[in-house]
């Protein structure tokens, strides 16, 4: 690797490196204490309790602060549902565009609800700005919510003898207002300066040197970018997402944004150490899901430095990589290094079109979606994804040496396993069981675009991304068309819920125990052995439920590129 | 039902906050700071603006320098990619027939730079590699009738180098390129040359 590429290396992730561990400890006490920030915004805070009646002291159950999680999302939802069917009767809306259709609105409603942002609706064609301001809030909800669920489970463990979590809106609202709000504005300016537009005109006509017509597009996009990173949100501004000049103009606004997708899901480990008392844990776990993260660029970036026989049999200079999809600014290698990043993170902003990367770089990216992006996965998710992963191997490792397993002092009893096999297997399951009948319907064969085993990553992706919550795709996959659209958005609903409400459960749970002294007969759980351990389960699990479908699909295309086989075959 | 109420409230508080407000003050605060980026990056020549810095447009015939294919026709409002897999059959079809073009153009076979017959992810990359542009100096030089090391002095100002000689690599801007090809052009002219 050139000494550049190895100083671009030690920058990008010195920085997040650098400001994980602090910003980690700040969000702890948000979430548990008292931050300098809330004597400005402390006003601001009690008037929102105020005016929706909620009691912020009042602790809660974690029956009644999951109700309250679901009913609020419901609320929001459904609203998000109606203003996208009725654009065409609210205010902002100076093309006069009409309704999006039923199943793509459900489609968008779901999607931002869930913090997935998988986008089935052109933007720029079919929003009004009042719609897309919609989206942006709930671009700023949805990462709070999972911060409020990984903390109300950081809490179950740390509490003894708790009935019970915390209080839902305290939470919700703290998260916005300390932890989000203070990201989102510094970054919005930085990327402003790069040349992310930030303007209220309209689109701006254009005369171009020879006599083309182009729309130079406006708006309020360096704010939606900024949250759409820091929220681990990804669903763009502008159709082609980061790749777009406008959007992520430069190397250095790469950098901003590369960081500021990593930033919040690797401090939120750091929380947890804060707040379950164990910085030991919180820094095996970091260099569980760091390794992945690793791995996963050293992958992409082996795969994406050639092009296949065919294309490097023509008369062209293709020695630097593979450029169909990829910015000339970035290159293969800085879209190497965003891919496992977006994808480790339920982020899904893309700064190169990953339906044209090679099949081994397309690879990574789907299997980081169907380890369920916990690498380190998306705001609060990430967290309580891979939570499930290190009570799975204390049961596990317990049941195997013999003595009644112990996380943190806790016992892990039957109920505690069983809601943490759910919490596992819902990704795999339900990724299987939505993709194998979309691989042979009719209706669903036709939002795919590509012949051969890449039609089937497609699909495969589409699914894998719905249920990740993460929002990437093979951008050539027909995401509009009813079929797809209606059964993604089922995709996002399990892949959100079926997981929120098990941790939940467990954090209930957990939270009525009380810990008993470690002996020498406890598993450790932090250090290389537990690290080995988790990191373990992380791969098998997806390893064992995946290995066929990938066979089929980028393996199978992988060996075909490197035969200089083309599909269709004639 | 005060659940009902309390949810119905918070998110249309948090609706006025994030929706409204916090997008209008950045507004406000970015078209303060650097309007021109806020804007748009907007391009003038003779006074006129010819498009954004940021954003690709269209460059046909042997007097400018081209930037990489569009998979969406240079669509300012509408980025995006041609979505073909690296085993798809139509992709090697489209880099052929664009390598083909090029070396028609420059009549002779040497070698196409890669960025000059993919298209990118945008459709709208505003830049080259500075190989790319010294491929297609010979062929703008004799449209013009300027010496060849005279453009290629001019490639070599506009080459934008990594920052700090680390982040990023090198490119050119196009637009940028044949805006100042076109100012040279005409101060050639000028000074009788």
């Amino acid at each position: 690797m050139p000494a550049a590429h190895v100083a671009e290396l030690v920058i990008y992730f010195g920085i997040v490196l650098l400001l994980m561990v602090p910003l980690g400890r700040y969000m702890a006490r948000v979430y548990q204490g008292e931050v300098w920030l809330a004597r400005w915004l402390g006003p601001l805070e009690r008037i929102l309790y105020k005016v929706a009646g909620v009691d912020p002291a009042a602790e809660q159950p974690w029956y009644r602060y999951a109700a309250q999680l679901l009913v609020f999302q419901l609320v929001s939802g459904l609203g998000l549902y109606a203003i996208l069917r009725l654009q065409q009767f609210l205010p902002l809306n100076p093309q006069r565009l009409g309704p999006l259709p039923p199943a793509v609105a459900f489609n968008t409603a779901v999607s931002f609800l869930t913090n997935t942002n998988w986008q089935a609706y052109s933007g720029e064609a079919q929003l009004s700005y009042f719609s897309q301001m919609a989206l942006i809030v709930q671009q700023f909800v949805s990462p709070a919510v999972g911060l409020a669920v990984a903390v109300a489970l950081f809490r179950g463990i740390a509490r003894q003898s708790s009935k019970t979590i915390g209080n839902f809106y305290r939470d919700l609202v703290r998260g916005l207002l300390y932890v989000l709000l203070p990201l989102v504005i510094p970054f919005a300016l930085l990327l402003s300066w790069q040349g992310v537009p930030q303007s209220l005109a309209p689109y701006h006509p254009v005369t171009t040197v020879q006599g083309q017509v182009q729309q130079i597009p406006g708006g309020p996009a360096a704010a939606m970018t900024s949250i759409m990173m820091i929220g681990s949100n990804g669903g763009g501004y502008f159709g082609a997402n980061n790749a777009d000049p406008l959007e992520n103009p430069s190397a250095l606004s790469n950098l901003i944004v590369w960081v500021m997708i990593l930033l919040v899901p690797f401090a939120t480990v750091f929380t947890y150490g804060e707040m379950v008392g164990s910085r030991r844990q919180a820094w095996t776990i970091f260099a569980v899901m760091l390794t992945v993260l690793l791995a996963g660029f050293a992958l992409t970036w082996n795969s994406s430095r050639a092009v296949g026989p065919r294309l490097a049999a023509l008369p062209v200079r293709s020695s630097s990589g593979n450029m169909v999809g990829v910015e000339e600014r970035f290159g293969p290698f800085l879209s190497s290094l965003y891919l496992p990043a977006t994808t480790g993170v339920s982020n899904g902003s893309v700064n190169s079109a990953f339906d044209s990367a090679n099949p081994v770089a397309g690879m990574v990216a789907l299997a980081d979606l169907m380890l369920g992006c916990i690498t380190p996965g998306g705001d609060g998710a990430g967290m309580y994804g891979i939570l499930f992963h290190v009570l799975f191997i204390v049961f596990l490792a317990g049941l195997m040496v013999g003595r009644t397993p112990e996380f943190l002092g806790k016992k892990i009893s039957i109920r505690e396993a069983k809601l943490v096999m759910i919490g596992l297997l819902i990704t795999p399951v339900a990724i299987l069981l939505l993709a194998a009948p979309a691989a042979v319907l009719p209706a669903s064969l036709a939002s795919v675009s590509n012949p051969g085993p890449h039609g089937l990553s497609q699909i495969l992706y589409a699914y894998s991304s719905g249920v990740a919550n993460n929002g990437s795709a093979f951008g050539g996959f027909g995401a509009a068309l009813p079929y797809s659209a209606i059964m993604v958005g089922v995709a996002m609903f399990l892949g959100r819920y079926l997981i929120i409400l098990p941790a939940l459960a467990i954090a209930g749970s957990l939270a009525a125990k009380t810990s008993a002294p470690v002996t020498a007969g406890t598993l450790p759980t932090s250090g290389w052995m537990f690290g080995l351990l988790l990191l373990s389960s992380v791969l098998v699990v997806a390893g064992l439920s995946f290995f066929p479908a990938l066979a089929l699909g980028p393996v199978a295309e992988h060996f075909a590129l490197w035969a200089g086989q083309l599909f269709p075959l004639h | 039902m005060r659940e009902l109420r309390a949810s119905l409230v918070m998110i249309l508080a948090i609706g006025l906050l994030f929706g409204l407000i916090y997008p209008l003050v950045m507004t406000g605060i970015s078209q303060l700071a650097f309007p021109w980026q806020a804007n748009g990056s907007l391009l003038r020549q003779g006074g006129r603006v010819v498009g954004s810095a940021l954003v690709a447009q269209r460059f046909r015939g042997p007097t400018y320098f081209h930037p990489r294919p569009s998979a969406v026709g240079y669509a300012a409002n509408g980025s995006g990619a041609s979505n073909l897999a690296p085993t798809n059959r139509l992709l090697i079809a489209h880099v052929r027939r664009r390598a083909e073009r090029w070396q028609l153009r420059l009549g002779n076979k040497q070698a196409v730079p890669f960025g000059l017959v993919t298209s990118s992810a945008s459709g709208l990359d505003p830049d080259i590699s500075p190989a790319a542009a010294r491929y297609q100096a010979p062929m703008v030089a004799r449209s013009r009738h300027l010496p060849l090391h005279l453009i290629d002095r001019l490639i070599a100002r506009h080459i934008q180098e990594p920052l700090l000689g680390i982040l990023g690599r090198p490119v050119v801007n196009v637009l940028e390129l044949n805006l100042a090809l076109d100012r040279l052009s005409a101060a050639q002219k000028a000074s009788g040359g």
